[in-house]
């Protein structure tokens, strides 16, 4: 199963330490905070991408089940 | 049930529909006007009620356009206690048509609100209407009594007046707020049709929406399909304002040229530069482009706009994009929630760029620009997404101005037309 990261937005508050366990895949924006585009993680990155999730303080950010092309984004 | 109305009832063939009872003297239609003009609501329990709105095609009228029939189908779906919620907070400052709505024709949207209670397996409605909306509520209540009076419903109706405010509409920060939490958008999914007020599921809808589901019930989806298109079917409330001699809300058919719109408001005042289309989170137009255009998501998408919040604003063409577009970012970057660290400070960066482009003072427009990416996308709702939205387009359409600020003039003659609510 293709895996995605997600961000929580509201709990995010630029601590930043995500990007620089993961830079392949996330930068930060001018105001210290994670872009994460939520496209399917790599097979290669994936454990970096568990070390990404797990050194979040806030726990904002999760590896969860990448969005199906059917599934009903917005309700 | 509603199919025989449809026989029963002659049919509507004429616009307006959802005004069409409107009184002379603006008042609030009462319930003996209401059932003269309407009959009495279709039978209740209408279990192929949802089959009908899937076939009139009933799309949501509070600016994302969802299938109606969708979303009823999704809470229809869930167990246990559940909610409706009648979203007439229009917290778009242009927008007046949900107010015109519940303080002209209020037992419409109720009507529309127990059919689609009733179609979802739902006995408590709340109808949320903004705090200042005053008379709108007055109209409510006395209609509710009214109802209550004549053992017209089996439902209960709960009025909330919610705090006044941009974002409080936003679908999951009303639920929140009514929940007796802050008026703030909440982290999706769950999406509200899973766990909404109170965490149980709860169907929202605008109240236009349910107006229009008021008459499909009764009428059938026929009816529904004589105006529109096949994809965009059905009549809708747009309000305009700006430079025309009578602004106002209207009822339009979909599919209708924006420049016969601008034409049953009196025409413009004065030269139009370009147009304001779907409200604060919607886009500029240049003027005849716009006026060319119909009034359907498939004709206005390519030029980069939607109907949104179904708003069309004149701007006169002495009057300078960028200085109101700066005061709108303003408005907005003011307006965001403060939960999302882009939208927080990326709309509050991005307004002081636009102002010092306004004050033709030296701006930096590529950075900007590469803000506007930065920021698109990274909120829990679609707020700064609007905002960017907003900026772009007035950096395409009013790229003249912007040549022309960037040598420190600018042409317009300082007048101010688009509300903010904040001074000067």
């Amino acid at each position: 199963m293709k895996k995605a990261l997600r961000l929580n937005p509201i709990a995010c508050e630029g601590h930043g330490l995500c990007a620089e366990v993961l830079p392949e895949l996330i930068s930060l924006d001018d105001w210290g905070y994670p872009i994460v585009d939520g496209k399917p993680v790599p097979k290669q990155l994936l454990a970096h991408a568990r070390r990404a999730v797990d050194v979040c303080p806030t726990l904002a950010l999760a590896l969860s089940r990448a969005r199906g092309a059917g599934e009903i984004k917005t309700l | 049930m509603s199919r025989m109305a449809v026989s029963e009832l002659a049919p509507l063939v004429q616009l307006p529909r959802l005004l069409a009872g409107v009184r002379a003297d603006r008042a609030p239609v009462s319930l003996d006007e209401h059932l003269d003009a309407y009959g009495d609501p279709p039978v209740r329990h209408a279990a192929g009620l949802i089959d009908l709105v899937e076939a009139s095609g009933l799309t949501g009228r509070g600016g994302a356009g969802f299938p109606t029939a969708t979303k009823l189908r999704a809470v229809a779906a869930q167990r246990g206690r559940k909610f409706v919620v009648a979203n007439g907070t229009e917290g778009e400052l242009l927008s007046r048509k949900d107010k015109a709505l519940l303080g002209l024709v209020p037992h419409l949207v109720l009507d529309g609100a127990e059919l689609a209670a009733h179609a979802v397996g739902v006995y408590d409605i709340i109808v949320a209407v903004g705090q200042s909306a005053v008379h709108e509520r007055a109209a409510l209540t006395h209609a509710l009594d009214e109802r209550t009076r004549n053992g017209l419903d089996d439902v209960r109706f709960q009025i909330a007046a919610a705090p006044d405010g941009f974002v409080v509409g936003e679908e999951t920060a009303l639920l929140s707020w009514i929940s007796g939490g802050q008026a703030k958008p909440t982290f999706v999914p769950p999406r509200p049709f899973e766990r909404g007020m109170h965490g149980r599921p709860t169907l929202v809808q605008n109240v236009e929406t349910l107006a229009h589901l008021a008459l499909v019930a009764r009428y059938g989806p026929g009816w529904f399909r004589e105006f529109g298109t096949d994809a965009e079917p059905g009549s809708a409330l747009v309000t305009v304002s700006g430079a025309l001699a009578q602004p106002g809300v209207y009822e339009v058919a979909l599919g209708m040229r924006v420049r016969e719109l601008i034409d049953w408001a009196g025409g413009a005042t004065e030269p139009v530069g370009a147009y304001l289309v779907g409200g604060y989170f919607g886009t500029w137009v240049a003027s005849a482009d716009a006026e060319r255009a119909a009034l359907l998501g498939s004709a206005l998408a390519p030029l980069g706009a939607s109907l949104g919040a179904r708003t069309i604003f004149a701007l006169p063409a002495h009057i300078c994009g960028l200085v109101e577009t700066a005061r709108l970012v303003r408005y907005l970057a003011g307006e965001s929630a403060g939960q999302c660290g882009p939208c927080l400070h990326g709309l509050a960066a991005i307004a002081d760029g636009f102002e010092q482009l306004a004050r033709a003072e030296r701006a930096d427009v590529p950075q900007i620009a590469r803000w506007l990416e930065q920021v698109r996308g990274r909120g829990a709702c679609r707020h700064p997404d609007g905002a960017v939205r907003l900026v772009a387009s007035a950096l395409e359409v009013f790229a003249t101005e912007v040549e022309l600020h960037a040598t420190g003039r600018c042409r317009g003659d300082g007048r101010l037309l688009l509300p903010t609510g904040i001074p000067g």
